[in-house]
């Protein structure tokens, strides 16, 4: 891995209307159907469908707790003021033939250049946040392009939704209900509140307010205890990146069911298949990589620890992988 | 081809209606999955049993079957009830003095009724998540037996059941 990597360029557009993107020993190019990426050791093609995804989901979520494989070659490693930004590092095949490559970067430099990344190849027409039946497409020249889709922002409540001052429930005329979840019931809670308690007698309908959210795979935060964090999110087709942990993380099922293909974090070995139906509990230990698929579109709890050093802890082997033994 | 938009049924499950999935392992021990289902856990439950279905360092979900009247209890940080199945009536309480040490973990339970005033109270059905503030009291009745999942953080009532509710 070479030191904290500065370099960045951005080309005037090519012959398809897209701009070329270079960071560090990276480059990024695309045409009206495929992201090109070469490093110093490599080159790696991918559909821009899926790396659009891919990258949305990365800048949405700060590049979120550890791995974000955007597939077994290409990602990004989360340090928290710093990320890596790798090609085969974590695949088995790329280790061996010592084909990987991985640079750092600081925060600041690799978000700014996926953000200008994202908005120059996302057409108009195109969510990357959307389920696949309910956005235009990707592909072909350079066409307009969808800054407000690709700006929305995750939901982070301080303490919960709903509070005074913290983030606030979805309506009609924020958040229409999703076609998949036009049967959920709307019902709020019956509050009754004494004089002086309006900011501590609260509570909402959470499933509700999932139901109405207008993205996928973006676990955004609804209640806070300390450091945790509940973040759930609504699920269709594929999440669109493998998640490798640097912590553990814990999945409860809200709603419908998901399958989860789980592989080893560092070669991406096949570990296991888990599959979760409404009311299920599962923990993705800390050494592994996920991946879901949601047939119909389902309500997932995840919860995190957002602990600053479970990281080194883990990594270090002072805190074990797995979250509890018996 | 049918121009009807599809009609989807959205899965929701109860005590009286769950189905558990599970794990296939290829390569892995299901242990580490830690695996297992709230509506179970609940339905082989006590009332108003605070048992740890997941655990992350020192926090914990737990699973609670609601039925009755349970006692009071003080909080010293923040809680959150989500009503899984069912309805719960939440009453919350402020105490005239200090039932919990605000730096302990998990909530306590009461002797009796607290005094002080009451704050308000919330009917909540499935779905519905209700905020239990720091330093105050609660309690929950439910007139048919719900689940409720406690976001909190692992206290002297918990109660782990790991090899009576995992997959292994």
């Amino acid at each position: 891995m070479t030191d904290t990597a500065t370099l960045t360029s951005v080309s005037e557009p090519n012959e398809h209307g897209y701009r070329s993107f270079q960071l560090g020993g990276f480059t990024f190019d695309r045409d009206e159907h495929f992201v090109h990426i070469e490093w110093p050791t490599g080159r790696h093609v991918t559909p821009v469908e899926d790396f659009l995804k891919a990258l949305m989901r990365d800048i949405a979520w700060n590049f979120f707790y550890g791995t974000v494989n955007f597939d077994s070659v290409i990602g990004t490693v989360n340090h928290y003021g710093n990320v890596d930004l790798f090609a085969g590092r974590f695949n088995d095949a790329y280790r061996k033939a010592e084909l990987d490559h991985m640079e750092n970067f600081d925060h600041d430099v690799i978000m700014g250049a996926f953000k200008d990344m994202l908005s120059d190849w996302t057409n108009d027409g195109f969510d990357p946040f959307a389920a696949p039946q309910e956005t235009g497409s990707p592909y072909g020249v350079k066409h307009g392009d969808n800054e407000a889709a690709i700006t929305r922002t995750r939901v982070t409540a301080q303490r919960m939704v709903g509070l005074p001052g913290d983030e606030k429930i979805r309506t009609d005329e924020t958040h229409p209900i999703n076609r998949m979840f036009a049967d959920v019931d709307q019902s709020e809670p019956t509050i009754e509140v004494e004089p002086g308690y309006e900011n501590d007698v609260a509570s909402f309908n959470l499933f509700a307010y999932l139901s109405r959210s207008d993205v996928t795979w973006n676990p955004s935060i609804v209640s806070v205890c300390k450091e945790s964090l509940y973040c759930p999110t609504t699920e269709e087709f594929i999440l669109p990146i493998i998640h490798g942990n640097d912590r553990v993380e814990w999945f409860l099922q809200l709603s419908d069911e998901i399958t989860w293909r789980v592989e080893d974090r560092e070669t991406g070995a096949p570990r296991a298949t888990v599959v979760m139906k409404a009311g299920d509990v599962a923990a993705m230990p800390a050494d592994i990589r996920h991946q879901g698929y949601s047939s119909k579109r389902s309500m997932l709890l995840v919860w995190e620890n957002g602990s600053a050093e479970l990281p080194d802890l883990i990594a270090t082997g002072q805190a074990p992988t797995v979250p509890v033994t018996w | 081809m049918s121009d009807t938009a599809p009609q989807y049924t959205t899965v929701f499950a109860s005590l009286e209606n769950f189905e558990k999935g599970g794990v296939d392992v290829i390569n892995d021990d299901p242990k580490n999955y830690v695996f297992s289902n709230v509506f179970e856990v609940a339905s082989h439950a006590k009332p108003y049993e605070k048992i740890a279905v997941a655990k992350n360092m020192q926090y914990v979900l737990e699973a609670i079957r609601a039925e009755g009247t349970s006692e009071w209890r003080a909080t010293p940080h923040d809680e959150f009830a989500l009503v899984l199945d069912g309805e719960v009536t939440i009453e919350l309480f402020d105490p005239d003095e200090t039932l919990v040490d605000p730096e302990a973990s998990g909530s306590v339970a009461v002797d009796g009724d607290p005094a002080g005033k009451p704050m308000g109270q919330v009917v909540a059905g499935q779905g519905h998540m209700t905020m239990l503030p720091a330093g105050r009291c609660y309690r929950f009745t439910s007139d048919r037996p719900s689940v409720i999942l406690l976001q909190t953080i692992d206290g002297p009532d918990t109660q782990h059941r790991w090899a009576d509710i995992c997959l292994s």
